[in-house]
């Protein structure tokens, strides 16, 4: 037989069989996580499986946010919020309020999620605590309500795909331009079913915040999950954030003679900024093939890059300038702690003294519910992961997705431009956590 | 409203009647418009499914139809809204050259009938069609042709046959 993949361990590990891919396995879940979309219909699951008064599996483990839809657009949207506090409270669950951020954010920031372990959150993006070396995975709301109960879910052992890259990335060109270019190699459903398991001495230099982005986004050519293996790097970045001691020794890593679907070999070196054009992520071109075309929206935040060091990027772009006259920035920090920072380093002020406008944590514009629409006609340029028809909006708008480093640069001009000739404060990633005490 | 739960009032996907024929890459987006869904009403939903795309969706669908798709059907969100706005419109099954993952599993724990068949692409809008479940076969009854199937796994099929994820669980913790 040959080795096991860093997936198959880690199911075979919370399934107590011997998982190999293809088989379905009944494993103990570690954190599960919904927000204020997705939880209601939970909620509903739960009570109808194990009763209004049942515990949950570990409510400490548990984690509901209000980051859709927040603050609330309407009434509707308020009475989910209320359902979200009202459950959370009877049940002793974790629960992040309007304005603490995006669930994927507070999950990594607050160490709900460490390496080694199985994830579950009713948000397909649940995929970015691969980043960290967990198994982190997308469900649907009645997954979730069951598992609240239970404790346990069933899964397909995924094939895993490893994405292998090696070299230094030039300058300017960061982990959302490797990603986009997977995603426009594979295609939109290439990783379909399957886990993405990205490596090589590039993905060993990244950050985590950086890896957390390929993580995210790997839902955005199927994947089941995305994971980078966890090592020092991974543990260094989480005892800083989350001042918990993290154990490595609990962590899975694949074998040498793991069995992979398919080995995607890249050359760090040779990668030019990417652009997705819309509307669909898998049309990654280099940024030189779409320079030129013009803006009337640029937005920074989402769970994929919405963190302190992918905002300083911008910044550093915009310090001492002003957008361009024919543009409107929305920028909307993933986290309140990444509010914090912003207040306290005088990036806030960067970007309002630029133009751009400050939005309180959470989605903000991202998946179309408010706070910066886009109408007909217009034409976004976004760190976001999706830029599906009328994503963000109107059927007739359309969405770029880029890194922040291009947004920022195209801010300045207005339309796409190469971020390679702008100085940025590139991979610097202590500076989160020496701003503040 | 729609019980999502009363999996046996729902339509029988062996009866022919019309499908609804969509291309590749359908999202949860472009099935359930994210501004709607603050609800979890199947029925509020389901005034709300395709209403973007094919706007005549919602108001012409009758109980017993088909959603027919290309390949990738159900990409993007997990939201659960997407396959239960097609519940709640009395879609009887989707027919797909192949689902996003999540989809997939969303339906099949709500009871939504969905078979992945790479013939699909036969199919054109408005053919009377019925899904066999149990053969595995999409039959069309306007070009008298019939389609292979991909057979659920066996796990799924228990799943289903047990009634869904919800009473599958429901019958462990009363175990």
């Amino acid at each position: 037989m040959p080795g096991k993949t860093l997936a198959e361990k880690l199911l075979s590990e919370k399934s107590g069989s011997d998982a190999r891919a293809g088989d379905y396995v009944e494993a103990q879940i570690d954190v599960a996580m919904a927000h204020d979309i997705t939880g209601p219909l939970a909620f509903q699951t739960f009570h109808e499986v194990a009763g209004e008064d049942a515990d949950l599996f570990a409510p400490d483990r548990t984690i509901f946010t209000i980051d859709h839809h927040a603050p609330a657009d309407g009434v509707q949207a308020a009475n989910n919020h209320n359902a979200v506090r009202d459950f959370a409270a009877k049940h002793g669950a974790n629960q992040f309020d309007v304005g603490d951020g995006i669930c994927h954010a507070v999950l990594v920031e607050e160490g709900f999620v460490k390496p080694g372990d199985l994830v579950i959150g009713a948000d397909s993006h649940s995929t970015t605590y691969g980043g960290i070396g967990a198994f982190g995975t997308g469900v649907g709301s009645t997954d979730l309500g069951t598992a609240l109960a239970t404790g346990e879910l069933w899964f397909r052992v995924p094939q895993t795909m490893r994405f292998d890259v090696h070299g230094d990335l030039q300058d300017g060109v960061y982990a959302k331009d490797l990603i986009l270019r997977f995603i426009g190699d594979v295609g939109f459903d290439g990783c379909t079913y399957k886990a993405a398991e990205y490596t090589g001495s590039t993905i060993e230099s990244l950050p985590v915040h950086e890896r957390l982005v390929l993580s995210n986004m790997a839902i955005e050519m199927g994947g089941k999950t995305g994971i980078v293996p966890p090592d020092e790097r991974t543990a260094e970045y989480l005892e800083r954030q989350t001042g918990n001691d993290i154990d490595l020794s609990d962590a899975f890593h694949s074998d040498d003679d793991a069995d992979y679907e398919s080995v995607h070999t890249y050359d760090a070196t040779e990668l030019a900024p990417q652009v997705s054009k819309p509307s669909n992520p898998e049309n990654a071109v280099d940024v030189t093939d779409v320079e030129g075309t013009e803006i009337d929206q640029l937005f920074v935040g989402t769970c994929t890059n919405g963190r302190y060091e992918d905002i300083k990027i911008v910044a550093d772009i915009l310090a001492g300038e002003t957008l361009a006259p024919n543009v409107r920035m929305v920028v909307v920090p993933a986290s309140k702690s990444v509010y914090t920072h912003m207040l306290h380093t005088g990036v806030f002020e960067t970007l309002t003294d630029a133009g751009a406008i400050i939005q309180n944590a959470g989605c903000g514009p991202c998946a179309g519910y408010h706070q910066g629409v886009l109408g007909d006609g217009d034409i976004c340029l976004a760190t976001a992961n999706r830029n599906f028809p009328g994503r963000e909006g109107s059927m007739d708008s359309e969405v770029y997705l880029a890194s922040p480093a291009t947004v920022g640069a195209s801010a300045l001009y207005g339309e796409i431009t190469d971020p390679r000739d702008i100085e940025t404060n590139r991979y610097d990633d202590t500076i989160f956590a020496e701003v503040l005490p | 409203m729609t019980d999502p739960s009363d999996t046996t009032s729902r339509p029988d996907p062996s009866e022919p009647a019309r499908a609804w024929v969509f291309g590749d890459n359908i999202d949860t987006d472009q099935i359930t418009p994210s501004r709607f869904i603050v609800s979890s009403d199947p029925d509020e939903l389901a005034e709300h499914a395709f209403e973007d795309l094919r706007p005549e969706f919602s108001e012409t669908v009758e109980p017993g139809d088909f959603v027919v798709a290309g390949e990738n059907f159900g990409s993007g969100s997990s939201r659960e809204h997407s396959p239960l706005s097609l519940v709640g419109a009395g879609v009887s099954g989707v027919v797909a050259q192949s689902f996003a993952r999540i989809f997939f599993r969303n339906a099949i724990n709500l009871g939504l009938p969905v078979l992945i068949c790479p013939g699909a692409d036969a199919i054109d809008d408005g053919d009377e069609i019925h899904m066999d479940l149990d053969a595995g076969i999409v039959v069309n009854h306007t070009k008298d042709e019939q389609y292979d199937a991909e057979a659920l796994p066996s796990f799924l099929q228990t799943l289903v046959e047990r009634g869904g994820l919800k009473a599958y669980t429901k019958a462990k913790l009363d175990r």
